[in-house]
């Protein structure tokens, strides 16, 4: 075997193993959570609108009597936890992916060896962390200002959890699918969030649902939020609230349906629309 | 693995609709070699690339980067190829130390975030936020992107396009600093100084085809070509064009005697055969 010793070795680097998917992607995760506090317009216009609009709308209509032992206050807090979930899981996802896709970041990732899958565990990590921080903001806020009582019975922390869960699943994966909409980085912002405006008020977050037209209250009961919200009021309200829906119900079994529903949806439009380049 | 070769490619062809973008393109490009994809906007230099990339899909061709077709490459061959896009903004609030460790972060074999930064002469900026950064500076975070994972071939989409005389320059610089550690460079660029001062061949493309390629002395037939002798004698400019200059100026140092008045021997520029080459092409 002398000939081997005179053969110029071989590649000598030992076939070091590629970093594994969940280091990139708690590490994508990181990431994403930083550049979220750090821009300005995400802290302000995602993040801390709907403290900023649950202050100004509990301030002028606050005071208005209330009904069956609830105040507007804890009606608002518990419609703006719901508009503020889906801020920070639709309306964010949708401007961010669709601003890392005009700016040519998506196709930049895509041509490293990143696996595909860590890049959605960073998005779920920070939707995730910005989501909770979102609804514990608005809780306290309405704690604070608005006689809102957090829940003491298990039983209600358990609906909480289920519809936090739910509700932001079916939005975040709806905001993905919509990032595609977008044709520019520029128009991202305002191509998402009009719609989602438009919607809020339709679904109960910005006026009484009560308050809100049958026909607008049609079209809202086809997007999750209107069944977030209502299922919210249902865990942050007195039990006697009920007279104030529109359904004189609960109808917790229909929140769930429509929210899986929506999951079931947006995962296939994010799997048939989802483009990591833009089309020219 | 084919030993020597980094990027092989035969009858390459791609449409967009009625437009035929690359059309029949074959390359053979050998390790360590810096090549260059030279061409006018809108030759099909991005697409060539991008398929090599494995970042566009082929209509038809075969095509081996580092022994894999593109198409399907996988993680481990994407930790080989580095890319530097010719198109990108500016990427949220983070410091260009932290995005350039984060990208470290998805390869087996990473270059160290300050050394990869040191390399492409950003360390005064390793803490800036890159929304601060300059138009070049973020160029240069791109190529750091691009080396981070110590790439074996490395592809620059028209890397110094808006750069400045100086920053052009120390580009370069880098260029050739890494191809001393041995990396394949494929640039794409429609600077003829850019190709002839970095590239050892270049592949000249226009209208979806390689209408010549060669090293940047040879190209064309540039070397060939009939070379310009002129001179003065009896008062006026002579001037002859031969493929046999060196027998001419050896005749006319005999006729004068030596030194030659006002002699000038040149062959047609760089530029005059590129222009020659895609003007024929179009």
């Amino acid at each position: 075997m002398s000939d081997v010793a005179v053969r110029a070795p071989a590649d000598t680097r030992l076939p070091e193993a590629m970093p594994s998917v969940w280091r990139i992607g708690l590490g994508r995760g990181g990431v994403e959570v930083k550049a979220f506090f750090r821009e300005k317009m995400a802290v302000a216009f995602i993040f801390g609108l709907p403290s900023i609009l649950l202050v100004l709308l509990g301030s002028i209509f606050g005071s208005q009597a209330a009904t069956h032992g609830v105040t507007v206050g804890q009606l608002f807090t518990a419609g703006m936890i719901a508009g503020g979930i889906m801020a920070t899981s639709f309306q964010y996802l949708g401007i961010s992916i669709a601003t890392e896709r005009g700016t040519g970041m998506l196709k930049r990732l895509f041509g490293t060896p990143m696996p595909r899958t860590a890049y959605f565990i960073g998005k779920l990590i920070q939707v995730l962390i910005c989501t909770v921080a979102e609804t514990v903001l608005l809780m306290a806020v309405g704690v604070a200002f608005y006689h809102l009582h957090l829940p003491t019975e298990p039983g209600r922390w358990w609906t909480f959890a289920w519809i936090f869960v739910l509700g932001g699943t079916a939005c975040g994966l709806l905001g993905i699918a919509v990032s595609s909409i977008p044709r520019s980085a520029t128009s991202a912002a305002p191509v998402i969030t009009l719609p989602f405006t438009v919607l809020q008020f339709m679904s109960g977050v910005y006026v009484p649902s009560t308050s809100v037209p049958p026909w607008m209250r049609d079209v809202a009961s086809f997007f999750p939020l209107k069944w977030m919200a209502q299922g919210l009021r249902s865990v942050f309200l007195p039990p006697q609230a009920v007279a104030l829906e529109p359904a004189h119900s609960w109808e917790h079994g229909r929140i769930a349906l429509v929210l899986i529903a929506w999951i079931v949806g947006g995962l296939v439009l994010c799997i048939t629309t989802f483009r990591w380049q833009q089309k020219s | 693995m084919s030993d020597g070769v980094a990027v092989l490619v035969r009858d390459l062809r791609k449409s967009y609709g009625e437009l035929m973008a690359v059309d029949g393109i074959d390359l053979e490009i050998g390790s360590g070699e810096v090549f260059a994809l030279l061409g006018p906007n809108g030759a099909g230099k991005t697409t060539t690339v991008e398929i090599l990339e494995g970042l566009r899909h082929r209509d038809g061709g075969t095509v081996a980067v580092l022994g894999q077709d593109p198409a399907h490459g996988g993680r481990a061959w994407r930790a080989r190829i580095g890319i530097v896009l010719q198109l990108t903004g500016t990427v949220g609030e983070l410091t260009v130390l932290e995005l350039v460790r984060h990208f470290a972060s998805f390869y087996p074999r990473p270059r160290r975030a300050e050394e990869t930064l040191e390399l492409v002469g950003l360390t005064a900026k390793a803490r800036s936020r890159i929304t601060q950064l300059s138009g070049g500076q973020i160029r240069r975070l791109d190529v750091a992107l691009g080396i981070v994972g110590q790439p074996e071939l490395l592809f620059l989409d028209e890397p110094t396009t808006g750069f400045d005389p100086e920053a052009r320059r120390q580009f370069w610089d880098l260029i050739r600093r890494l191809r001393e550690h041995g990396t394949t460079i494929v640039l794409t660029t429609h600077y003829l100084d850019e190709a002839e001062a970095l590239a050892d061949r270049i592949a000249v493309i226009a209208a979806g085809h390689i209408v010549a390629s060669g090293d940047a002395a040879s190209l064309g037939g540039r070397d060939a070509a009939a070379a310009h002798v002129s001179w003065d004698g009896q008062g006026e400019r002579h001037l002859v064009e031969t493929t046999a200059p060196t027998q001419l100026v050896a005749e006319l140092s005999e006729r004068f005697g030596g030194e030659v008045p006002g002699l000038t021997v040149t062959r047609p520029t760089l530029e005059d055969i590129y222009l020659e080459l895609i003007g024929g092409a179009q």
